[in-house]
């Protein structure tokens, strides 16, 4: 049998693998295809604890962290061609208008 | 080696390779369908923990509905350049040790954590438990999410909006 922790340590690698996507990335879509793979982590957790547990309350909670992250990426996703219109591209790097 | 043995590291083998894919590839695009099976693999985990109607949830949404927004996104930002567009990564050292490093304090919580007991048997339809919850104590939430969806359906016009 599979116990939790392998499925904790599946979920934990995933996360790792999605922050180092977001650190190394330029592409702003990079950046968020990185953000999907650390969200899709915590929905595996989540819904490990659930089941592991007994307990509803996760698979609600990730439920509603599904329909918030697509959500998230269309606005992100819309703010990135917001950005490419004005300044011609999505490097994160150039894009430093806030920067002080 | 029991079926749910086996399918667990199967499904483990292929989340984690496409999920370094994603990470990894040049093409934008090609990170984009490597995501998509990532997605359905962590669909295919929720069917291994017994959970089909967050693997149709996760489908659908996930699968479905954010890989095909991605995708325009990149044909149109390519459209609008009119080249294709490299993704290119940098700090590739300090980025493998912060997240290795993540992964480690991660990994030793988790040495320290008890055993977690055997699985429970699923008693009962978990997909009519999740609705009457739904409506029931999580009411007020799931109202929410409707309101974020419309505010973010909003949001996004707004974003998207021609010049003129």
């Amino acid at each position: 049998m599979i116990g939790l922790s392998s499925y904790l340590v599946l979920a934990a690698l995933v996360f790792s693998i999605g922050l180092f996507g977001v650190l190394t990335r330029r592409n702003a879509v990079g950046i968020l295809l990185g953000i999907e793979l650390m969200l899709n982590a915590v929905n595996i957790n989540l819904v490990a604890f659930a089941r592991f547990h007994g307990d509803l309350t996760g698979l609600i909670f990730t439920l509603f962290t599904i329909a918030i992250t697509v959500v998230e990426v269309a606005v992100g996703l819309a703010i990135v061609i917001a950005i490419f219109r004005v300044w011609r591209t999505v490097d994160a790097d150039r894009l430093d208008l806030l920067r002080g | 080696m029991t079926v749910e043995t086996v399918g667990f590291w199967l499904v483990a083998a292929v989340l984690l390779g496409s999920s370094l894919a994603v990470v990894l590839t040049p093409n934008l695009f090609h990170a984009v369908l490597y995501l998509a099976a990532a997605l359905v693999a962590t669909g295919a985990v929720f069917l291994l923990l017994d959970q089909p109607f967050l693997f149709a949830v996760q489908l659908l949404l996930y699968a479905g509905g954010v890989v095909t927004i991605v995708v325009f996104a990149i044909m149109l930002t390519e459209r609008l350049v009119g080249e294709r567009i490299r993704q290119t990564s940098r700090h590739l050292i300090n980025g493998a040790i912060v997240a290795a490093a993540v992964f480690a304090g991660i990994a030793g919580f988790l040495l320290q954590a008890p055993p977690a007991g055997p699985r429970p048997e699923q008693t009962g339809d978990v997909t009519a438990s999740i609705g009457r919850a739904l409506v029931g104590p999580f009411a007020v939430t799931f109202e929410l999410l409707g309101v974020l969806l419309v505010a973010g359906l909003i949001g996004a016009l707004y974003f998207a909006r021609s010049e003129e």
